[in-house]
């Protein structure tokens, strides 16, 4: 298989790529697109630290053949700090203790994006249940529920 | 009456983590650099007859290194230097690394290590304890045995002539995977004229400087080890990255370029060490009046192939093995035992999860023996001031443990619920249940560990006033950064924000020793302050600073004793406190510079029909000296807890034939964010004489208490003891006679 040219937007911006329709979106923007906050922990779609949003939508970027990103806006943790300024989920994880070792950190706060677009004032249950997908292994997730309700209310 | 120990100051590197900017090994990418694979034993014993490289891949464009490569010794330093970078003639477990192969191009490396073929004659293997002790192979040294201890205090067999109850139980812990979710990974240069370099998620920078030093013929400075940021450790990577980084450097020599390793989720899994699986057996004396008299603890742990860390997991797991309880007569036999699996090795808590939880189930049985409640058995027998433990170590320190137990007792409702549980459980397929466990965990290297390290650790400052702390010890996410740098700030009388951090890199820092045994802030915290306190007395003796001074004041000398003298750059080395004594040969003495003490409740509901198992709250109550961080403290304990419950009834390792065959996150279950209960973190701080500010050690406390906790709490909601972890559904069906 050839490869083949891919346009998409990567944090507003338009990039085209040279890759295999099956790559994975994962491995292009960190290696094609140069953007190496989107982390690998599992490679299966488990752990979430490879977290983006595509279209508004958190996927497993190492699920993703970059072939589906093709034409679509993808966001990642780089993409959400505006001028230097901290997105409020990004200022409470790190003020709230969110963020330990940070490997999952970029993903953690991807998906914490899209449940507060879903459920701005969002009950505890639902911060455990839209957090589901994204696996920690420092926190014992306590200060990432902190760090969620904390934005919730700035 | 502190500035900066004691507040939530923000984390030093936790603005580049939020924005994803911070580096770790796998963020770098050198030019011409090369993708290095590690082929691994199929089999879990066998003589090597040959290694093929089958027709169909180019392997002229391959480095491929071997045994016969190495270009010093081929051997892991360790404690007991037996485990080979790369098997040569014998492998001893199933993914013992044979062959290294690298390639510019990542996917077709990926191919070669599945391509190449090493024929293995097998030879018989053994994989359990019990196969171990009743030497059915002989697999290492003369009888299977890594290490052993005996503990002995008082006469244990009169203790027994005496009691009026005796008790004996089998307690069962299996292993347990770290999971820190950033795989281990290195990227290696190396050649002779310059030496090695590596980069690497790693928590001891010195421990892979040794080891390259045994196996690459260079003078110590040609050797350089710089830590990334590093995503979890939890022991994981406390020797084995010593292994990777040697096979990366070799990749390198060989091929004159730079060679990364990272690890996929299921080699890290399948080839890297885990928590050694368990087996106690104890048999206790007590008297009509519920005192122990007695206590005959039989510790035996699985080292897997080769000795690695196993002799001092096992000594931490021996000392804890008594817990904090005042027995006259305790003898502890401990043994760690070879079976044909990767080695075992470090993992938070390091032996003590596992005899703690065989002691605090036991003490659940007697007590039910007995007829006494868990918590008035506990009751009649902690520790006091003034009190020896199994080793002989004099409690000094004000220690109210009664106290404690109340204290997190009455935070998690226990006697209420105790209860409400027992009158609304008959009625009731979901069954409540409520459990605690009583525990303390050393800090520091047990023993003379400390002494034999001599870990030092400096600060430096420049011109402007700003101080930089100078340790190897390791940012894993735990906070060293932040913590080091409040106790340096403390002890200055300067800001926080004008203290920071070297990165740990062999070439630039002392060795301050591993970043392990929960010495960080308790051993090298005390380095630090000490080291800043002799800046400052330095600046003071040099007539440049009064006693009292303002943040343009200690610039200003700093700037007129660096113009003067050169750099300003004090250490500090350490020396064991007043009255710290340890007999290498009896095995008698201070264990531990200090514990911490803690009491920790669980409540449970198990849900009759399908044996699921939901911790529903937990109070996690200690005594940990001074608190430098309110919220990264807390956010160790919840960590801690959360692991700890995943040891307790989520993580199975399944193993076959020494292999573990689920190792992937499907079917590997750690705990998420729908799993883990509300943690309660309570502490109490009594300041402890000899730590920085009154600080001891808390990273793994933690994982010791909620395993025994949950049990305790099942047994309460079914009236069932269960004695063996991890408890998953299925196996507890099975033990209800369910199904």
């Amino acid at each position: 298989m050839a490869k083949i040219t891919i346009e998409f937007r990567v944090n507003g911006t338009p990039h085209q790529v040279q890759a295999f329709p099956m790559e994975r979106l994962l491995d292009v923007l960190r290696e094609k697109v140069g953007l190496t906050g989107t982390k690998e922990g599992c490679g299966e779609g488990e752990c979430g630290a490879c977290s983006v949003l595509v279209d508004g939508e958190l996927v497993n970027s190492c699920l993703v053949p970059v072939l589906q990103a093709a034409g679509c806006d993808v966001l990642t943790i780089e993409g959400l700090a505006s001028n230097g300024n901290l997105h409020r989920l990004q200022e409470a994880f790190a003020l709230a203790g969110g963020a330990q070792c940070g490997i999952c950190t970029p993903g953690m706060i991807l998906a914490s994006c899209q449940l507060l677009d879903r459920f701005p004032q969002p009950t505890d249950e639902q911060i455990r249940e839209g957090l589901a997908g994204n696996l920690c292994r420092c926190t014992g997730y306590q200060k990432i529920f902190d760090a969620v309700r904390q934005a919730s209310q700035a | 009456m502190f500035s900066t120990v004691g507040r939530p100051v923000p984390r030093k590197e936790g603005r580049e983590k939020v924005t994803g900017e911070s580096k770790y090994v796998d963020d770098l990418c050198f030019p011409g650099m090369l993708h290095g694979a590690t082929v691994r034993s199929p089999v879990p014993r066998g003589r090597i007859r040959n290694i093929e490289f089958p027709a169909g891949l180019p392997w002229n464009e391959f480095t491929i290194v071997m045994a016969k490569d190495i270009p010093g010794d081929n051997c892991v330093p360790l404690i007991v230097d037996d485990q080979p970078y790369l098997a040569s003639e014998y492998v001893n477990h199933p993914e013992e690394p044979v062959v290294l192969l690298a390639h510019p191009a990542k996917y077709l490396v990926e191919k070669a290590r599945n391509t190449v073929r090493l024929d293995i004659e097998p030879l018989p293997a053994i994989f359990s304890i019990e196969d171990s002790l009743a030497k059915k192979q002989i697999i290492w040294g003369d009888d299977n045995v890594l290490k052993s201890f005996l503990v002995e205090k008082g006469d244990i067999d009169a203790a027994f002539a005496e009691a009026v109850h005796i008790v004996e139980g089998e307690y069962r812990t299996g292993a347990q995977e770290q999971l820190y979710i950033e795989t281990n990974g290195v990227i290696a240069t190396a050649n002779p004229e310059e030496g090695i370099t590596i980069w690497g998620s790693m928590q001891c920078p010195f421990y892979i400087h040794k080891a390259l030093l045994k196996a690459f013929p260079l003078a110590p400075e040609k050797v350089r080890v710089i830590q990334m940021e590093t995503g979890g450790g939890f022991g994981g990577k406390e020797e084995y990255p010593s292994m990777l980084a040697g096979h990366a450097a070799l990749l390198a020599w060989k091929s004159g370029r730079p060679v990364k390793m990272i690890y996929d989720r299921a080699e890290d899994m399948l080839a890297t060490t885990k928590r050694h699986p368990s087996r106690t057996r104890i048999r206790s004396a007590v008297s009509r009046d519920g005192k122990l008299l007695g206590i005959d603890i039989e510790f035996i742990i699985d080292g897997g192939a080769y000795a690695t860390l196993s002799s001092v997991v096992l000594s931490r797991g021996t000392i804890h093995a008594a817990g904090p309880y005042l027995c006259p007569n305790v003898r502890i036999r401990s043994q760690a035992v070879a079976t044909n699996a990767p080695p075992h090795g470090a993992f938070r808590g390091f032996g003590a999860p596992q005899s703690i939880f065989a002691l605090e189930r036991h003490l659940n049985t007697v007590a039910r023996t007995i007829h006494l409640t868990p918590d008035e058995f506990r009751r009649r027998n902690f520790l006091r001031r003034g009190d020896a433990t199994a080793t002989g170590q004099v409690i000094h320190e004000s220690l109210n443990l009664e106290a404690l137990l109340d204290r997190a007792l009455d935070l998690a409702g226990y006697h209420a619920k105790v209860k409400a549980f027992a009158a609304g459980n008959p009625k009731s397929k979901i069954k409540r249940g409520i459990g605690f466990a009583t525990f303390m965990h050393g800090a520091g290297f047990t023993g003379s560990g400390e002494r034999y390290l001599q870990s030092v650790a400096g600060v430096e400052a420049t011109p402007e006033g700003r101080v930089r702390i100078l340790v190897s010890s390791t940012e894993i996410g735990q906070g060293t950064n932040t913590m080091l740098s409040q106790i340096a700030a403390e002890a200055l009388g300067i800001d926080y924000d004008d203290v920071e951090i070297q990165r740990p890199d062999t070439s630039q820092v002392p060795n301050s020793g591993p970043t392990v045994a929960s010495r960080t802030c308790m051993v090298v915290g005390k380095l630090v302050e000490s080291a800043a306190i002799g800046l400052k007395q330095t600046l003071v003796k040099a007539g440049l600073l009064l006693e009292k001074y303002s943040r343009p004041q200690f610039a200003g000398a700093c700037a007129r004793y660096i113009a003067q003298f050169g750099p300003l750059k004090s250490y500090s080395q350490y020396q064991a406190p007043p009255g710290i004594y340890w007999d290498d040969d009896a095995y008698r003495g201070d264990a531990y510079g200090a514990f911490a003490w803690a009491v920790y409740v669980a409540e449970v509901a198990v849900d009759t029909t399908t044996f699921e198992i939901s911790v529903n709250d937990f109070v996690a109550l200690q005594e940990v000296g001074r608190v430098i961080h309110p919220v990264l403290a807390a956010g160790q304990i919840e960590g801690g807890v959360a692991q700890g419950i995943g040891y307790a009834i989520f993580e199975k390792v399944v193993w076959q034939n020494g292999r573990m065959v689920n190792g992937q996150m499907t079917n590997y279950i750690m705990p998420t964010s729908v799993d883990v209960p509300s943690i309660r973190v309570y502490f109490e701080e009594t300041p402890y004489e000899y730590g920085p500010l009154g600080a001891k050690g808390i990273g793994e406390l933690p994982i010791d208490g909620p395993a025994p906790a949950v049990l305790n709490a099942i047994e309460n909601a079914l009236g069932l003891a269960v004695n063996e972890i991890p408890l998953l559904p299925e196996m507890l069906m099975e033990e209800a006679g369910v199904g």
